[in-house]
């Protein structure tokens, strides 16, 4: 099947970038190099384009009961213009997907004055998939909301990096400076209705702009700053020790609830949800595996699915992301390994290509390691 | 667009050699531009024997993983250290400072089954 495109796929071609497949999308995974794109994020600002992300919209007097019901956070500490992380999960507790949820502010939502709106952002190529979840978990709990898949009408941009704030509030009319973090707002960009939030995948200050497709151009150009592709995307949310869905968890190759994958805040056991007595479970017995951070102490490079070991050479695990950071120079990695060798500082094998490599359990971020 | 010196020899998975008595082996620019920044060089040892068209090492950007192969068969008499602190060298000199072996060829002629720079060129279009 042919990938589908972010509305700026020439003007990115135009720029040089190169593309890869992601999700059944064909995005930018770098303009200049990695390493330049990286450090523009850590040192100023870079502007990702990151339109294959789903967005979903549910709105309707019974909106807030469906999107508490399907995902693990609880919406309802939500007010209009608020956002949250939050793990979308089966019966048996595994994520399906992980997700941030809007309340859409008030003001220009469209919907009654007594009904909410939200917006989520499931992962790329998981919209068909959500879509289906939420309208058939709707129709069988008789609730009355209305849900629409709009990733082909909104594109998304990420600008992130120390300067972020300053050049995203010079691009926009609204004051978004005073926006705290996961705080959303409705802002003019280039002339384009833009919902903006102080969000990012990075670790750094930044935020999301989510704009009508058929302005993505103008928006896009209304930020001066580095174009990143996923890249350096990936290589930011890995010193950062961020789930990537697919890689990090993945209900058919990594399945993983949100305790074993380091997200236990994304649960909230005292709201109602699919997965809540496994997770229930899950947390009053423990975890035999947990999610962590490594570092390797030799040359050589983890990479996803390379096997971990102990130092007797028993298997304990597997990396699921590594790669040499680009801003401490030091190859790092994510993984899972057996909750007793779990703890910061215990020493580990990363299996290279058939050679065991030191390494050892470090804390994320990364870089509070530095 | 991208560099290919006439007067090196070159295989279609990206490496080059030179046709000196000692060889001199490296990637390509296309294929360094390709790769991204390279991160990681694994090379043999010195002593060790290369056999044309085998796995000889491994260079590693930071988004991907690539065996190299032996554009020639010989014993390999040089080993560009210089790799191991600096792997950037293969991105910004791939053809001088970026080179990884030194080889004494085990047979010459094989020299003569290698891609010119012409038709390595062309394959790269």
């Amino acid at each position: 099947m042919a990938h589908r495109k972010p509305p700026l796929r020439k003007v990115h071609a135009d720029r040089g970038a190169k593309f890869t497949g992601f999700g059944g999308w064909e995005m930018p995974v770098e303009f200049d190099s990695i390493r330049a794109e990286h450090a523009a994020v850590r040192d100023s600002a870079g502007i990702f384009d990151v339109s294959h992300m789903s967005e979903i919209e549910v709105s309707g007097p019974d909106a807030t009961d469906l999107m508490q019901r399907l995902t693990t956070n609880d919406v309802t500490a939500l007010d209009p213009g608020d956002s949250q992380y939050a793990c979308i999960t089966d019966e048996s507790g595994v994520i399906l997907d992980d997700t941030v949820v809007y309340a859409l502010p008030d003001e220009l939502d469209g919907s009654d004055a007594s009904d909410s709106a939200y917006l989520f952002i499931p992962n790329a190529g998981h919209d068909e998939q959500m879509y289906e979840r939420w309208t058939t978990h709707r129709d069988e709990w008789g609730l009355d909301a209305t849900v629409k898949d709009q990733t082909e009408q909104w594109a998304m941009f990420a600008v992130q990096g120390p300067d972020a704030a300053g050049l995203v509030a010079d691009a926009m009319d609204a004051d978004v400076i005073d926006l705290s973090r996961f705080e959303a707002t409705y802002a003019d960009v280039a002339g384009a209705g833009c919902l903006v939030a102080r969000t990012g995948y990075t670790g750094e200050d930044g935020f999301e702009v989510l704009c009508p497709w058929d302005t993505a151009e103008s928006v896009w150009a209304a930020f001066d700053c580095q174009p990143c592709g996923l890249g350096a995307r990936d290589t930011l949310r890995i010193e950062m020790g961020f789930l990537l869905s697919g890689e990090d968890f993945d209900p058919e190759t990594e399945p993983r609830n949100p305790y074993e994958a380091g997200v236990p805040f994304t649960v909230k056991l005292d709201t109602e949800f699919v997965g809540h007595d496994a997770l229930e479970r899950a947390k009053g017995e423990g975890v035999d595996e947990q999610f962590v951070g490594l570092k390797l102490d030799e040359r050589g490079i983890a990479r996803h699915g390379y096997e971990l070991r102990d130092e007797n050479g028993a298997k304990i695990g597997h990396v699921t992301s590594g790669t040499m950071s680009p801003t401490l120079g030091e190859a790092i990695a994510l993984g899972y390994v057996d909750t007793d060798y779990a703890e910061p500082g215990t020493r580990v094998r990363v299996v290279v290509r058939g050679d065991e490599k030191r390494a050892r359990i470090v804390n994320t971020p990364f870089l509070e390691d530095k | 667009m991208f560099e290919v010196p006439d007067d090196l020899r070159y295989v279609e998975s990206h490496e080059w050699t030179s046709t000196d008595d000692v060889a001199r082996i490296g990637i390509t620019d296309f294929a360094q531009d390709e790769l991204g920044d390279v991160v990681f060089v694994e090379l043999p040892d010195e002593g060790d024997e290369l056999a044309k068209g085998e796995e000889f090492g491994v260079v590693e950007s930071i988004k991907a993983v690539s065996d190299l192969y032996a554009p020639i068969s010989g014993t390999v008499v040089g080993v560009n250290e210089a790799l191991f602190d600096q792997p950037e060298l293969v991105n910004d000199d791939p053809y001088a400072e970026g080179w990884m072996l030194e080889v004494e060829p085990a047979d010459e002629a094989e020299f003569d089954e290698l891609l010119t720079a012409e038709e390595y060129r062309e394959q790269t279009e």
